[in-house]
């Protein structure tokens, strides 16, 4: 602001009055142990501005006009002047120096730590954050420079840096403060210590949540021996952790799960079901979820959102669901009426790409570091250190962790800063070879498992199933239908043959014949003619049978033609009208005569071609044999049909003559 | 369409009860609690060894002047009673079995929540949720 500023600062004559006095100096001295230079560790002034619960820019503007910005370190002076400007700000007075010169009350600060720990200030630097939405967290930029300077985590710090960015309205509203978040970590590190002092913020508003909090944190205090409590602890734990995450986040990311988050969620998860694809019983999830202190209602409600199939299981995303809901429950936030849509397992599914379910146990360590040094703030990796190593199942884990924790704690800025972390040491590299997998292993063998949730799933109500089979098989028929019947057999028999007629008149047998060959049609005329020689000759000699004659002539004609054989001539014949019967005998007996008459004469010449004639003649008659049995079956069936009219044209008459005398009287 | 839903338990104590016009309440409580008698009715008429056959969908167990009083037993004797109007003409059997079917539906679902004790009052919101939009169709 002003460049005087610095020396304002530097003449003025800061009033303190007694009380404030007191305050300011205990203030500097407990919580911020300045050291030789005189210069108060910049970390623990962020620490303790952001307890002021004041916007950042209030904050930005405190630290500039006490001159600590200009100076790069808070002094003594600077620290009481900046202690008055926050008593100040909180009082509701603007930011200026002319404010400050009254006496004001005592500025307020929640939950104030009593911990020392650089490692804090590593976890502040941390908060700088990863998920890019949250940067919007309530970190306090002014530690940023000069924890770089201090944490020993450099490397990975280094390109954390973010400038000074605006802060953000949330800061100064939501439940969750810095200090209210920092309070239960503080309270887990002095179990540790067996210490507890935890200066509860005088809001009120915070007080009955810390106060939950803080009776979870101490009722995990008794479970903290035994394995069972140990996951309560690390909810307590990560609920905090992640409570500090939501509440720097925008209200909208709110409902999104991290990569730290779905960590730790699915290190949970195994812990209560080894096999990340298959489900939670509902009984096993309540006594989970219930440690979490919330009521049963809000349990309920959770779960109603969360299980999505209402199973009465949980699948993996449907746990991390729930838990997420817990942790943000638990920080305050008023539940959803219905499941936001980045928590569903659909959508989750997608997020958890990072996932990769087949850890090693080794990894298993690692990972379950991760969360706690997610991405947020206060933590305090030594108590982590300390609580995980508490957890580590083996002992030898414990260095290790140490020292993976400090390694995690560069590449746990983020996953996504794994490639720039590659040079750290050879020991890390398997570590972060499993963050590299879980980065970039697509979640494919979840997607079959969330197949049927992915759908909007509804539990398989019984219903009748449709049988398309059936319908399939129905629709193969109806076969092909049967060859329909040579046209010589169909019922218009008649006019068959009255086509024959025309095509005797024609004279183009072959037209007739489908089979015979070529070559008969030659003979055949000539013996056509022969025999409509021969023919005539035995009509001729029949000439009381005029009238008939004709039609035999034509049938005789057309029987030659065929060239059937004499003794199939009499059976077409039979087909005649019966009247016609004796003569049709008649007329056969006498047509073989001629025939053979007629056919001895042209018999020389005609000897060659006899056996292609014979053939053809043996396929005709053969034809004919079966157009005569067709014409059979349809002659007694017209018989028959005749037979029944007839019975009932008696049965009407003889009803009629029954009516008529009624009817004539 | 419905002015009232209920669902009782098998001890006769009632699970979830609600009506609209919310001023109404006693009545439909009573109107309820008299219904409970038809339906031990109903289902005991069914033999021991019959209890498979047994319809769950009771149909109409009494009309009065102004409301008809539908009712539907589930196999492990849970009760769902609906009032409804008797103004309300359009409503067919077929809807009425439909709202029964969801109810049962809804039932099951409020069941598989573990934190749920079988014999608490219901107080699931999906369940208040789909009442309230059967409840709320006609009106």
């Amino acid at each position: 602001m002003d460049p005087g500023l610095g020396t304002t600062s530097g003449g003025l004559y800061l009033s303190l009055s007694e009380n404030e006095q007191r305050r300011y100096t205990d203030l500097l001295h407990t919580l911020c142990q300045p050291d030789s230079s005189g210069k108060v560790p910049v970390s623990k002034v962020g620490e303790l501005f952001r307890a002021s619960q004041l916007p950042a820019e209030t904050l930005h503007q405190i630290t500039e006009l006490c001159g600590a910005k200009r100076l790069g370190y808070f002094g003594t002076r600077q620290f009481f002047f900046a202690l008055k400007l926050i008593a100040a700000a909180q009082s509701g007075l603007p930011v200026r120096i002319e404010s400050i010169k009254s006496e004001l009350p005592l500025p307020q600060f929640m939950g104030l730590k009593n911990d020392s720990s650089e490692l804090r200030i590593s976890s502040h630097s941390k908060s700088a954050e990863i998920s890019g939405p949250q940067s919007g967290m309530l970190a306090v930029k002014i530690p940023r420079p000069t924890l770089i300077k201090n944490t020993k985590h450099s490397e990975g710090m280094t390109e954390k840096q973010e400038p000074w960015s605006p802060p953000l309205s949330p800061i100064g509203s939501p439940p969750h403060s810095p200090g209210y978040q920092s309070s239960p970590l503080c309270s887990f590190g002095k179990q540790r210590s067996s210490t507890d002092h935890i200066e509860v913020s005088s809001e009120t508003k915070h007080s009955s949540l810390t106060a939950t909090l803080k009776e979870g944190v101490s009722s995990s205090n008794y479970g903290i021996s035994t394995s069972h409590s140990h996951s309560t602890a690390l909810k307590l734990q990560s609920m905090d952790r992640s409570t500090e995450e939501i509440s720097s986040v925008y209200p909208d990311d709110l409902w999104r799960i991290n990569e730290e988050q779905c960590e730790y969620y699915t290190v949970q998860f195994k812990t209560l079901q080894s096999d990340l694809s298959s489900h939670i019983s509902g009984s096993v999830a309540k006594k989970f979820f219930t440690k979490s202190k919330l009521s049963i209602p809000e349990l309920s409600h959770i779960w109603e959102l969360s299980d999505v199939d209402c199973d009465g299981a949980l699948t993996w995303h449907e746990f991390c669901a729930a838990f997420h809901l817990i942790v943000a429950r638990k920080n305050g936030y008023p539940l959803p009426e219905t499941l936001p849509p980045t928590l569903q397992p659909s959508m989750l599914q997608m997020d958890g790409a990072s996932q990769e379910p087949k850890h090693n146990n080794a990894f298993f360590s690692a990972s379950f570091e991760l969360p706690p040094l997610s991405h947020i703030q206060k933590e305090n990796s030594e108590e982590i250190n300390a609580m995980e190593s508490s957890h580590m199942p083996s002992a030898d884990a414990d260095v290790s962790s140490h020292e993976r924790q400090s390694d995690s704690c560069k590449s746990a800025v983020s996953l996504t800063m794994i490639p720039e972390v590659k040079g750290t040491p050879t020991e890390n590299l398997p570590f972060l070879g499993a963050l590299a997998k879980r980065g970039n292993l697509k979640h494919t063998d979840r997607t079959q498992e969330m197949d049927p949730h992915h759908k909007s799933w509804t539990r398989p109500r019984s219903y009748s199933s449709t049988s398309i089979d059936d319908a399939m098989k129905k629709s193969e028929e109806p076969p092909t239908p049967p060859p329909r019947p040579q046209k010589t057999h169909s019922r218009a028999s008649s006019l068959d043959l009255n086509k024959l007629f025309q095509q005797n008149n024609q004279g183009g047998k072959s037209a007739w014949l489908p089979p015979p060959p070529a070559l008969p049609p030659r003979p055949l005329p000539s013996q056509v003619t022969m025999y409509n020689s021969g023919s005539d000759g035995a009509s001729l000699q029949k000439a009381g049978h005029q009238s008939n004659f004709a039609d035999f002539s034509k049938y005789i004609e057309e029987s030659e033609t065929s060239q059937t054989q004499p003794p199939i001539k009499p059976i077409r014949r039979k087909h005649r009208p019966e009247s016609q019967n004796l003569e049709s005998l008649e007329t056969a007996a006498s047509l073989p005569s001629s025939t053979s008459v007629s056919g001895s004469k042209p018999h020389l010449p005609v000897q060659k071609q006899s056996s292609k004639v014979k053939k053809a003649t043996q396929t005709a008659i053969r034809k004919n044999k079966e157009t005569n049995a067709v014409l059979a079956r349809l002659n007694s069936e017209l018989q028959q049909q005749l037979k029944e009219v007839h019975q009932e044209r008696i049965a009407l008459e003889s009803q009629l003559e029954q009516l008529r005398p009624f009817s004539f009287l | 369409m419905a002015v009232c839903i209920a669902v009782i338990a098998k001890e006769n104590y009632p699970l979830y009860i609600r009506s609209i016009p919310a001023e109404n309440k006693l009545k439909f409580h009573y109107m309820v609690h008299t219904s409970l008698d038809v339906v031990e009715e109903k289902i005991s008429t069914v033999g021991k060894a019959l209890v498979d056959q047994r319809e769950l969908y009771l149909g109409l167990l009494y009309p009065t002047e102004d409301y008809k009083v539908y009712g539907y037993v589930t196999n492990s004797k849970v009760k769902f009673v609906i009032v409804v109007d008797s103004s309300n003409t359009a409503l067919r059997d077929n809807e009425i079995r439909s709202m029964f079917r969801k109810l049962h539906n809804s039932y099951t679902d409020v069941m598989c929540n573990p934190f749920y004790n079988p014999g608490d009052t219901i107080q699931s919101k999906s369940f208040d949720t789909m009442v309230s939009g059967m409840m709320l169709q006609a009106c």
